[in-house]
């Protein structure tokens, strides 16, 4: 039982995990939201592409794609595996790919972590690390057991925070 | 607004046809530009989710060139033109001479050649599509970005995160002789700019 779980999110997705490793990859614009209860090893994870559920023109939404309501259904999975209230929140990826900018659409990583930390003050969660902005990639892995975030990206070491 | 999951087989036709011309006049530009025959599989036209479009290229961990642009006009999208490391190598050699270092990282030469290969073939490919639909398009100044296709693609497909959860794909594959220069096309129209390009070919609406 040496080998840990390694639990997959996709792009706009969310999991949770007891013990395990919770990875996503490809950062871009999106936004990497780890939540972690420290007592019990329990670790939750959103990738989210959007700032707000209001964006949406479709009938029933992906929970898990919009920073409004990924966050409160991350903190909910996360209760129903028994995390205590107290959790504590990192932030990766909102990067800006390309160098110029040209519409509002073009602006969607600061807004994306503009919005994430908005409703991380909502629920109160405090912020403790973050590894965001800049023009590149990242791909993030959330240790349950440690509550370490490593941080990957292109031609560039390996992050921890 | 038109739902793509609903599209008639012939508005399927017409995306089919339109990814035919435009991607045959951009390997014409790049065989011109690089003096040699240029070979292009059938173009494949599909309506994809963001992981499809990364396993295309490699998946979405994978490190890839790419050259984006925004097109405006009567129909506005956004036209990627993704390459390997090791085809964009190629072409910078083969073509202006200018070959890699080991570190893999480029010059500012090299990233405005790259630039400019991808401008070439965005135009030729626009310039024939508007010529066929009679709709303006204009490509505008190019990025370039080398990175994970996941954090390259999932910015293309931002316009289509407000909508739903998949893209329109129109995908082509360059092959240069034995010498694979290998590289993707993807146009995703805004999701209003169907309408407009099945107008102008008269493709009746439902």
């Amino acid at each position: 039982m040496t080998e840990r779980t390694l639990v997959k999110v996709a792009m706009a997705d969310l999991n949770v995990s007891r013990e395990g490793v919770l990875k996503t990859v490809g950062l871009g614009s999106c936004v990497g939201v780890t939540l972690y209860d420290a007592k019990n090893k329990i670790g939750g994870m959103a990738h989210i592409m959007l700032p707000s559920s209001s964006l949406s023109r479709d009938g029933a939404i992906n929970l898990a794609k919009y920073a409004d309501t990924a966050i409160p259904e991350l903190i909910r999975r996360m209760r129903e595996l028994g995390a205590s209230p107290h959790l504590e929140a990192k932030l990766a990826g909102g990067a800006q790919m390309f160098a110029f900018s040209t519409s509002e659409a073009l602006r969607i990583g600061p807004r994306n972590i503009e919005s994430c930390k908005e409703q991380l003050k909502r629920h109160s969660i405090p912020l403790i690390a973050e590894d965001t902005g800049g023009n590149y990639g990242r791909t993030i892995e959330l240790c349950c057991r440690t509550g370490i975030l490593y941080v990957r990206s292109v031609h560039r070491k390996v992050k921890e925070i | 607004m038109e739902s793509y999951e609903q599209f008639a087989e012939l508005q399927w036709d017409v995306l089919k046809e339109i990814g035919n011309i435009g991607s045959g006049h951009a390997a014409t530009s790049l065989s011109k530009l690089l003096g040699r025959q240029i070979g292009m599989l059938v173009p494949r036209v599909a309506l994809v989710d963001i992981e499809e479009m990364c396993d295309s290229v490699g998946g979405p961990e994978e490190v890839v060139v790419s050259i984006f642009l925004r097109v405006t006009g009567d129909v506005t999208g956004n036209l990627f033109f993704i390459l390997s490391p090791d085809s964009a190598n190629r072409l910078l050699d083969s073509l202006f001479g200018l070959p890699t270092g080991e570190d893999g990282q480029y010059s500012d030469l090299q990233r405005s050649a790259l630039c400019e290969i991808g401008n070439i073939l965005a135009g030729s490919y626009l310039t024939s599509l508007a010529d066929f639909t009679g709709l303006n398009m204009t490509p505008n100044v190019p990025s370039l970005s080398v990175d994970m296709a996941g954090a390259i693609i999932s910015y293309g497909l931002l316009e289509y995160g407000q909508l739903g959860d998949r893209a329109l794909l129109i995908e082509t594959t360059f092959m240069e002789g034995l010498e694979k220069v290998k590289s993707h096309f993807f146009l995703l129209p805004d999701p209003g700019s169907f309408a407009p390009i099945f107008r102008s070919l008269g493709v009746p609406d439902r």
